[in-house]
């Protein structure tokens, strides 16, 4: 008999496969943790025909696969899925649930830690464990500007979530068996208390912003949404897209499809011009793929002019105005 | 008349903060406050429910004294009541145990309710976590993010933006929402109103005893998460500083950087003939 309870089980979050490839990062994260704990990888399948998954899961690095395969569950139901995960986590004691930070995940995983009466910690961006076995979930805190490193110590099972991308995949491998529990639906399943009435699938428009080779990003250091307006005059002139932070969005100073961040765009510009941002850990883990940063701020001690190429130490809209009048002249010349 | 709950918490507004080094957490009382951005659209979603159904809104914030601010903001906006929960006995609780004391206020103070509406997540932590484990621990259906609802026949249906897929989905009530702030754009508080909710406003304040909680129940120690280390993620890249004056900072880039910046471009940004001014 193994002893699940040290089993690190990855949540199948198979919707939008082929763009979301969260689960697949958090199996490869998990490979790595079970080599120190010694527990099986298992992946959580539930779904209605889902065995394409369950072998894809397996080739990425999935021991066991529990799955639940009923035609009811052929769409994302939250009420049912938490009902579900929870009975299987109650009956095999896993050591820890990892659940990929999608909208479906980060609604899912509370009510799941919640109905365990255990801990979450939310978007992750890296994962260990420590000399007493436990897993060290690091997540943004304080508005992202800290980063804190949080234990689980006393509850079972260790959850977190954790944004698609901070993770990478390990290469798949089909030549690798793994084990298949298939469980069957509990008859004593309650109904969904919510109801799907409709659901129709609306691919993300890929924002120009995500090829930009330029991109021009403003904070709240812009001052005023008027302010924030020469950035777009500085973008068109470099043929670059103009990005937002958090609360740029919120205060409707920027579209949100502009929102650059972890829970906005990534972007990966060859050069990016940042006004006035603080830096939180939400928007940086967006910029990894910029290739040359400069930062404009008046603050030189901000997160953000510590990361940049170029740290401008200055008012980040008289810069703006002076590099749009330059540029003017240098382009006509 | 439907009877609302909104949970609203008070956030930081600047993002540098005070923290105690010793427990990790942040020294809310020495920070400025406001209504968190997402929770603003919760109490708009609550005030547009009011003025077509006819409704009675409670407003429940936890936090610090100083988070009172935020309930007299929704009471002016037009919430009839509010209720604020603090205790330094709560202090440092993570979303799970911010959950159970919600839920214990809103059992002990509206066990009635229809409908909650929680922001989907807060500006200061980012978890969304609070409102999905709310409506578990008031064991009622519960939908996240959405961006538009409707009642009627006590029924409420929700439009979402979920993982790309546009979602039409309906619960009976009771029920819990957490409203994103793609819709419900919130109206402003006018001084008079603020004023007007100073003077007249109907406000609980409870503790921990007052709320029943169990006394061994503390934010800190019963959280199931524990905070190790709390350290700024910066790494100090070797970058190049540059300060001066405005226009001296714009041909340093130009003359150091054109090449790059125009090469992305395709233009040539370093030719130029130097102003002598």
């Amino acid at each position: 008999m193994v002893d699940s309870g040290k089993d690190i089980w990855v949540f199948g979050d198979y919707r939008n496969y082929f763009r979301n490839r969260v689960t697949l990062q958090l199996l490869s994260k998990a490979t790595e943790l079970a080599s120190t704990t010694g527990g099986r990888v298992c992946a959580v399948v539930f779904g209605s025909d889902v065995d394409e998954y369950v072998n894809e899961y397996i080739a990425h690095g999935a021991r066991t696969v529990y799955v639940i395969d009923h035609a009811s569950l052929k769409s994302y139901k939250v009420d049912t899925y938490v009902d579900l995960m929870h009975r299987l986590a109650f009956e095999h004691n896993p050591d820890t649930i990892l659940i990929g930070a999608t909208c479906f995940g980060k609604e899912f995983a509370p009510r799941v830690a919640k109905r365990l009466s255990t801990g979450l910690t939310s978007d992750c961006i890296d994962l260990e464990i420590n000399s007493d076995g436990l897993l060290v979930q690091t997540a943004p805190s304080f508005g992202g500007n800290l980063l804190a490193k949080i234990i689980t110590p006393k509850h079972r099972p260790q959850m977190a979530t954790v944004r698609p991308g901070v993770f990478k995949e390990l290469p798949h491998d089909y030549e690798v068996t793994g084990e298949i529990r298939r469980v069957p639906l509990p008859r004593d399943l309650p109904p969904d208390r919510v109801r799907l009435i409709s659901s129709t699938h609306e691919p993300r428009r890929t924002q120009k912003i995500e090829h930009a080779k330029i991109v021009v990003c403003g904070g709240r250091g812009m001052g005023s949404k008027n302010k924030f307006k020469k950035l777009f005059e500085l973008a068109e002139i470099i043929d670059g897209e103009v990005g937002a932070t958090r609360p740029v969005v919120y205060s409707n100073w920027a579209p949100q499809d502009s929102l650059v961040g972890q829970a906005g765009r990534q972007i990966k510009p060859q050069v990016l011009f940042s006004f006035g941002i603080s830096g939180a850990i939400q928007h940086t883990a967006a910029l990894e793929d910029a290739k040359f940063i400069i930062a404009v701020n008046k603050n030189p001690e901000a997160a953000m002019m510590k990361l940049a190429d170029v740290a401008v130490v200055a008012d980040a809209n008289q810069v703006c105005a002076a590099l749009i009048k330059e540029l003017k002249k240098r382009i006509r010349s | 008349m439907l009877k609302l709950i909104v949970c609203i918490k008070q956030v930081p507004m600047v993002s540098e903060l005070p923290w105690d080094s010793r427990t990790g957490t942040l020294k809310r009382e020495v920070a400025e406050g406001m209504m968190n951005p997402a929770c603003k659209h919760a109490v708009e979603a609550a005030l547009y429910l009011k003025q077509k159904h006819g409704a009675h809104i409670t407003a429940i914030a936890m936090g610090p004294p100083m988070a009172e601010e935020v309930l007299y903001e929704a009471l002016s906006l037009g919430a009839d009541r509010g209720i604020l929960l603090t205790d330094k006995r709560m202090a440092g609780a993570d979303t799970l145990v911010t959950s159970l004391i919600l839920a214990e206020a809103i059992k002990k103070e509206c066990t009635d309710f229809d409908l909650v509406l929680c922001g989907s997540e807060t500006s200061d932590s980012e978890t969304a976590q609070v409102g999905p484990q709310l409506a578990e621990e008031l064991n009622v259906p519960g939908a996240a993010y959405v961006e538009h609802l409707e009642i009627e026949n006590r029924i409420v249906r929700i439009k979402r933006l979920a993982d790309d897929f546009l979602e039409t989905m309906e619960m009976t009530l009771p029920g819990l929402v957490t409203i994103t702030t793609g819709h419900f754009h919130p109206r402003y508080a006018s001084m008079g109103g603020l004023e007007e909710a100073f003077n007249t406003a109907d406000i609980t304040i409870l503790d921990a005893d007052g709320l029943g909680l169990d006394p061994d129940l503390t934010g800190l120690k019963s959280s199931p998460t524990k905070i190790l280390d709390v350290y700024s993620p910066v790494a100090n890249k070797k970058n190049t500083v540059i300060t001066g004056a405005v226009k001296k900072i714009v041909d340093n880039i130009f003359d150091t950087y054109g090449d790059k910046i125009g090469g992305t471009i395709g233009k040539d940004l370093k030719t130029h003939e130097h102003d002598d001014d």
